[in-house]
């Protein structure tokens, strides 16, 4: 199946939304490095950095073909308010259980995005997914992992990760934010249903799970209008580094 | 061979020479036996090759693609390496012989997955330990040295030992 009429605008939303997604998340997993709380972890959020700032290019890629740019420049020579990711990943890097928090609710979202995504009508997308589906799945399993692991402590552990959710949940949902026009992308088979949509089946995937140890499962969006607009101080300083190189040699290469 | 003049490619030729092209963080076993090359065709103008990477963000494709074009350059035509996603790679896509050569430098070969996307189960499954070849093995960590490679411990001989993921 492919599309008749491209619905270039709406497409370049989505493909900027779950670039920039990945590519904050994953540079927000790459402050671990060096300092996680185990070796194994460091080794872990190092790889799982690696994945997101990969998948986070490719998606730059197909961005970049449809309206004549570059990864690198979509990454990196954009301002903060240009971003587009979602306000879940806007809260800084945090602790240990501040970061499972939001690796768990980011990567389920993510899952039901994916799926929606997956076999569309606009091949080169289609294809990218098939194989992040594969990858994404390991990322969802240690979070999992993790989430059960601190959730099932009687201390320190669980206070912090229910703390962690605390201040993450009200944006958890934020994932699922509409696009501008994204009828076009349903109407035309690249997404499987819209965002309400696909936030059903995100709250229907996680409820057992947080029933099981107990969580309380995330409310309704704040302002989720503007679910990837308005990126506070946390994000300005995670752009001021992630940017850092290109603007102290703007234009160079390796 | 050097000095002939260029060599008359055909798609089983540059396959042939591909087999050569070791992959760079796994250096024994060669980019046609981890399955990573696809579609090779042969046009009077150029040598186009389509090459799948083990995963979406190896940060390897730039060596692998410089030592293809090296290796090609026998052949006297212009080289076209194109990364893509049309065929996913997999990790069933990994031949037997380099099943067995990835055994042989240490890394334990992975499970077989089949059509959906590898399951928890799958990973958790023991492999044998490259080095005594018991199966009792533990998953330490599912994330290794590289994006495709996972840690795991041999309680037969208590060494660690790397696998390749099951992906």
């Amino acid at each position: 199946m492919t599309v008749a009429v491209l619905p270039t605008t709406a497409l370049g939303e989505l493909l900027r939304s779950m670039a920039d997604d990945e590519f904050v998340i994953g540079f927000s997993d790459s402050e671990w490095t060096g300092i996680a709380p185990l070796l194994e972890e460091d080794v872990a959020m190092s790889s799982l950095a690696q994945d997101e700032l990969g998948h986070a290019a490719a998606l730059y890629g197909l961005l970049g073909e449809l309206i004549g740019s570059d990864p690198d420049s979509l990454a990196y020579d954009r301002q903060p308010e240009a971003y587009r990711h979602c306000r879940l990943l806007d809260h800084g890097r945090g602790d240990w259980a501040m970061t499972i928090a939001r690796r768990y609710l980011y990567d389920t979202a993510d899952a039901v995005r994916l799926e929606a995504l997956a076999g569309g009508a606009w091949v080169p997308l289609a294809d990218l997914v098939a194989k992040l589906i594969r990858e994404e799945r390991y990322h969802r399993m240690h979070a999992g992992a993790w989430l059960e692991r601190l959730a099932r402590d009687d201390g320190e552990a669980r206070t912090r990760l229910l703390l962690a959710l605390r201040e993450l949940q009200p944006d958890a949902a934020t994932v699922f934010t509409p696009l501008p026009d994204e009828v076009a992308l349903v109407d035309g088979g690249i997404l499987a249903a819209p965002m309400p949509e696909l936030e059903r089946r995100w709250r229907a995937a996680i409820g057992p799970v947080f029933a099981e140890l107990d969580l309380p499962t995330p409310p309704a969006a704040r302002q989720m209008q503007r679910g990837r607009l308005d990126h506070g101080e946390a994000f300005r300083w995670l752009w001021s580094e992630f940017t850092s190189v290109r603007r102290s040699e703007p234009g160079g290469t390796w | 061979m050097s000095g002939v003049a260029a060599r008359d490619p055909n798609a089983s030729r540059v396959r042939a020479a591909l087999s050569e092209v070791a992959d760079p963080e796994i250096p024994g076993v060669s980019i046609v036996d981890l399955g990573m090359v696809g579609e090779v065709r042969v046009e009077p103008d150029a040598i186009h090759v389509a090459l799948l990477p083990t995963f979406v963000g190896c940060p390897a494709v730039d060596v692998i693609r410089s030592a293809v074009e090296a290796r090609l350059l026998e052949f006297g035509r212009p080289v076209d390496v194109r990364f893509d996603f049309r065929v996913p790679w997999t990790s069933d896509r990994i031949t037997r012989r380099g099943r067995e050569k990835l055994r042989a430098s240490g890394f334990a070969p992975p499970a077989p997955v089949g059509a959906e996307a590898p399951v928890l189960v799958q990973l958790m499954t023991p492999v044998a330990c490259p080095n005594c070849r018991s199966q009792r093995t533990v998953l330490e960590s599912a994330f290794g040295p590289t994006q495709c490679r996972a840690i795991y411990h041999c309680t037969a001989c208590r060494q660690p030992f790397e696998a390749f993921k099951p992906v």
